[in-house]
């Protein structure tokens, strides 16, 4: 388990006058499940946005994979997954289209990506639904279509931003169980949520508040520290003393 | 490479599958074709005339006579008065104005020269320009017969006459349509290309999709250029669209070598959508990059030359239309079109697209930032 | 009353907010009134012609010095090989050929008669008649200098005047077209794409579940339209005033009442499409097809409307911005009153009503 993937030093973000993100601090490791809370407007998605290479840091150091956020970007990308809070499939195009243009743009083989998207598919039962246009699927199998085609290549983290927003408990609970096959197969994944019963799914958690990491530890061990029974308390008496949010 | 290849796919999989840019590339060259020359027509001709007769003479009616059967010019007035023709003119039922004072005939003949008084509503220039000489050279014309047929060979030294021989190329019957197929067919490809490709990428930023390609290992070129190619090919197909559709309605066949269009078209069309993907790399919404490329269409079809001359600017627009692309491509279109210019007649301007396409691009791929 | 001033100052911050559009807003008009004011114009000059003199003789040389000093003409190639001709038209730059015969001089002295050919690139027709008629009058002046001794009898010698626009500026004509062009612009397609936006975005549900009437809420987007359209109006004037010294000869008052009457059309034209449509992008192609181009095409601006076939020039009759182009016309450069514009106005009046009765009436069907 001790294997470091994620590695911050006081990274940050300013936007103007405005800090975003405040010298995080932060180690994750390979395999873990390591989910990432903080009240809307914390900083979680430009903290991510940051740690993906799609946003350069204003100060502090990132090591991700192996390699540094602000010189070897494209490196990381090669090496992770991403999904957006929005979703970003082409809608105009198929579910088996989108596999193999992704499958295509990470630099898979034509090979690859045939038994990919056979394995893929079966995988999600989506096969009567394969040459339908993404556009016209329900918004729960967009969703793990998503975080399908964000771990095709085989990255060695995933980084999903809110991926069950709006998402029936069902189907959230299927999304889970794809989260926990990769992360078996010794992908990490690095998760944002709003849903408190998630944040009871990962390893380790650390919370968000006003663009600071206010605590950091497994579930568990801060229910412990906070001498309260459930998650949602850990993060209420956390993060009422926001001043940002929406 | 490979990475270029499935970029191509998915673009020409999205293109066909939108209606609007289908209906756009199919219907746009015909209408705008089928359209536009019938409409954009500054042949001069029914200039309509109003004339005030004082004199009521057999010279006067002489004279009217010889203007209206020169067919320039539809005779929509005979006042009695100037204010009467002249209210003809507000209500825009007269472009000029012919007054033959009282007296015409008669001061010709005692006193050997006499005035007429010409108004020309000058609001439409070149009407104005073009119906006041064909007027006055009407006017020369009949002063030469009636001088001969008063003198009728007698007097003094003999007249040294300069004959005056013209001949038209290119378009002997100066048919103004011929002039206004090829510009027209310019500004339709630079509308396609300009506003496909500047709504192309904005629209993946709006859907959020361009998210999902910047965190790919994906290299800005493959980017830009599996973007470029597909439009590139779309404008090909818009040209060879239209020259179709210029030979069925208009007859006009180019005198020039085809190829040497082509590979003009093809290089312009690079530049061409190299600048709308520059446009579409500064905006955030499609309603600002369809803003900013109408903008930018109206500026360079107003300093193009496609309706007034270039030569007749003053210097400091001449310069603006030397950054001016569609400019060189009007240009071009017509020598190759209509004159059959070669090769060796565009050397420059193929250099100055090529720079363009190149500087464009650049510009492109230099802005079109995978980091924030 | 306090709801409305709410959604309209909230309507505007949106306009305000996008700077790049704004931008473009104000600076069309400008842009647009430079380029017509001192860029374009119709007088042709400075044209590029060849000379080729096979006579080399006394006359010859004094016809090529009096073209030279002319404005209309750049001399800037003497050959002695008439199969150049067609190289430099093919070259692009020559627009006009003369070509003066061998002996010119002794065959006008002595055989009082002598022949130039006039050769043009009729590619443009307009620009050859124009250069011939030019260089043909430079020849005749010449030739009656020649006959000064032998005073020609019974001389017509016509007085020509140039009514309104001296100069022969195309912007006299165009002032007029960019107001029609700019408010068609902002009202229609602004207001279209801005409330298919809200549309798309989902935005427009909550506004409509509000207790505020759906329809004010359509109004107070419409609002801060009118009031940037009428301020392009002013500052189209003002420049064309203050910079291009064109003055408004009617009555100013008349002339943005006028204009706000268009302003209305066009909104209701606005609103009846976007009530129609969809997403952004319909909506961007309607206006820009379907309301754009006509007005440009067939509104008489650009494009003289007297030389369209007859089946266009039926079609113009139902373009609003024709109507309003006439008007304004009328008012600002012949000065005209009310009394000679009733017509259009009224025409233009019934259109707008015609409009609002269906747009309303969709709007209505749209929401139920």
């Amino acid at each position: 388990m001790q294997d470091v993937v994620i590695k911050t030093d006081k990274l940050t973000k300013r936007f103007g006058d405005f800090v975003a993100t405040n010298a995080i601090t932060l180690e994750v490791y390979k395999g873990e499940i390591f989910g990432f809370l903080g009240a809307n407007g914390a900083g979680k998605t430009t903290a991510m946005r940051m740690l993906c290479g799609l946003s350069k840091p204003s100060s502090g150091n990132a090591v991700i994979a192996g390699y540094d956020v602000y010189r070897e970007t494209e490196q990381i990308k090669k090496n992770i997954g991403y999904m957006s809070q929005k979703f970003s499939l082409y809608e105009d195009l198929t579910v088996l289209e989108n596999i193999r243009f992704f499958g295509g743009i990470y630099g898979l083989t034509n090979q690859q990506i045939k038994t990919k998207s056979e394995e893929l598919i079966a995988r999600l039962g989506l096969e009567g639904e394969a040459k339908k246009l993404v556009g016209s699927l329900p918004l729960g199998w967009k969703q793990k279509l998503s975080f399908s085609v964000a771990v095709l290549h085989e990255p060695k983290i995933v980084f999903l931003d809110e991926p069950t927003g709006g998402v029936d408990p069902v189907t959230r609970r299927q999304f889970w169980d794809l989260i926990y096959a990769a992360a078996e197969q010794g992908v990490t994944i690095f998760v944002t949520t709003h849903y408190m019963d998630e944040a009871e799914y990962c390893n380790r958690i650390s919370i968000m508040v006003d663009g600071k990491v206010e605590a950091l530890d497994s579930p568990t061990q801060l229910k412990r520290n906070f001498k309260v029974s459930s998650m949602d308390e850990v993060f209420y008496q956390l993060a009422r003393g926001a001043k940002r949010g929406d | 490479m490979r990475t270029v290849r499935f970029l191509l796919q998915k673009e020409f999989r999205q293109i066909f599958r939108n209606k609007a840019i289908i209906a756009m590339i199919c219907v746009m060259p015909v209408v705008q074709l089928a359209v536009l020359p019938w409409a954009a027509d500054y042949e001069v001709k029914n200039v309509n005339l109003a004339v005030v007769d004082h004199d009521h003479s057999t010279f006067s009616r002489q004279l009217i006579q010889t203007v209206t059967a020169s067919g320039y010019f539809r005779l929509t007035g005979y006042n009695d008065s100037y204010q009467d023709a002249m209210h003809l003119v507000e209500r825009d039922q007269a472009d000029l104005i012919l007054e033959i004072p009282a007296g015409f005939e008669r001061n010709l003949v005692r006193e050997n020269q006499q005035k007429l008084f010409v108004a020309v509503n000058a609001i439409n220039g070149t009407k104005a320009n073009l119906g006041g000489a064909y007027l006055a050279a009407i006017i020369k014309n009949y002063n030469q017969t009636i001088r001969t047929e008063l003198v009728s060979g007698v007097t003094g030294d003999p007249l040294h006459l300069i004959e005056i021989t013209s001949s038209n190329w290119f378009n002997p019957l100066m048919n103004y349509k011929v002039y206004m197929v090829p510009g027209i067919l310019a500004i339709l490809i630079t509308m396609v290309g300009g506003f496909l490709s500047a709504l192309n990428i904005v629209k993946e930023k709006e859907v959020g999709t361009i998210e999902q390609i910047n965190v790919t290992p994906i290299r800005k070129h493959h980017f830009i250029l599996g973007k470029l190619i597909p439009f590139w090919v779309l404008g090909n197909i818009v040209f060879t669209l239209g020259l179709i559709v210029s030979w069925l309605i208009y007859g006009i066949v180019p005198e020039g070598n085809l190829a040497v269009l082509y590979l003009f078209i093809a290089i312009y069309l690079v530049s061409v959508l190299g600048f709308g993907l520059l446009v579409s790399t500064f905006c955030e919404t499609q309603q600002q990059a369809m803003f900013i490329m109408f903008f930018f269409m109206m500026l360079f079809v107003l300093l193009g030359g496609l309706f007034t001359s270039i030569d007749s600017m003053p210097e400091w627009a001449k310069t603006v239309t030397r950054f001016n692309p569609v400019r060189y491509l009007i240009e071009v279109m017509r020598m190759v079109m209509l004159k059959g210019s070669e090769i060796k007649n565009i050397v420059a301007h193929l250099i100055i697209v090529t720079l363009f396409a190149i500087g464009l691009n650049a510009l492109a791929i230099f802005n079109y930032k995978k980091t924030s | 009353m306090k709801q409305f001033i709410t959604f309209v100052r909230k309507e505007f911050a949106h306009v305000l907010r996008d700077r790049k559009t704004l931008l473009i807003l104000f600076g069309m008009p400008i842009m647009q009134i430079l380029i017509f004011g001192f860029a374009l114009t119709n007088e042709v000059k400075n044209s590029a012609i060849v000379v080729i003199d096979y006579a080399q003789d006394e006359a010859s040389q004094k016809l090529i010095s009096r073209i030279e000093a002319s404005r209309y003409f750049e001399v800037n190639k003497l050959s002695t090989d008439h199969h150049q001709i067609e190289e430099s038209f093919k070259a692009g730059k020559v627009k006009l050929a003369l070509i003066f015969p061998q002996n010119f001089y002794t065959d006008l002295m002595h055989q009082n008669k002598a022949q130039i050919q006039i050769i043009t690139d009729a590619t443009d027709p307009n620009t050859a008649n124009t250069l011939t008629n030019y260089v043909t009058a430079i020849i005749q002046d010449y030739q009656s200098d020649l006959n000064q001794s032998a005073s020609l009898p019974y001389r017509i010698i016509p007085e020509t005047k140039m009514l309104y626009n001296p100069q022969l500026k195309s912007v006299h004509g165009f002032v007029p077209g960019v107001m029609a062009l700019v408010l068609m612009l902002v009202c229609v397609m602004m207001t279209a794409v801005s409330i298919v936006r809200e549309k798309e975005m989902g935005t427009m549900e909550i506004l409509l579940v509000s207790p505020f009437k759906p329809l004010l809420v359509i109004l107070s987007k419409a609002v801060p339209y009118l009031i940037l359209s009428l301020i392009n109006v002013a500052s189209i004037l003002c420049l064309s005033v203050f910079v291009l010294d064109l003055p408004v000869n009617g009555s100013l008052l008349l002339l943005f009442a006028e204009s706000t009457l268009f302003i209305i059309t066009c909104l209701t034209i606005g609103i009846f499409i976007s009530v129609r449509t969809g997403s952004q992008q319909v909506a961007m192609l309607i206006s820009l097809m379907g309301m754009m181009l006509p007005t440009i095409l067939f509104s008489g601006f650009m494009f003289p409307i007297e030389n369209m076939p007859k089946v266009l020039q039926l079609v113009t009759n139902i373009v609003p911005a024709k109507w309003y182009y006439i008007i304004v016309k009328l008012i600002m450069i012949k000065g005209l009153g009310f009394s000679a514009i009733w017509k259009e106005t009224l025409i233009l009046a019934s259109m707008t009503l015609f409009l609002l009765i269906v747009s309303l009436k969709n709007f209505k069907i749209r929401l139920a």
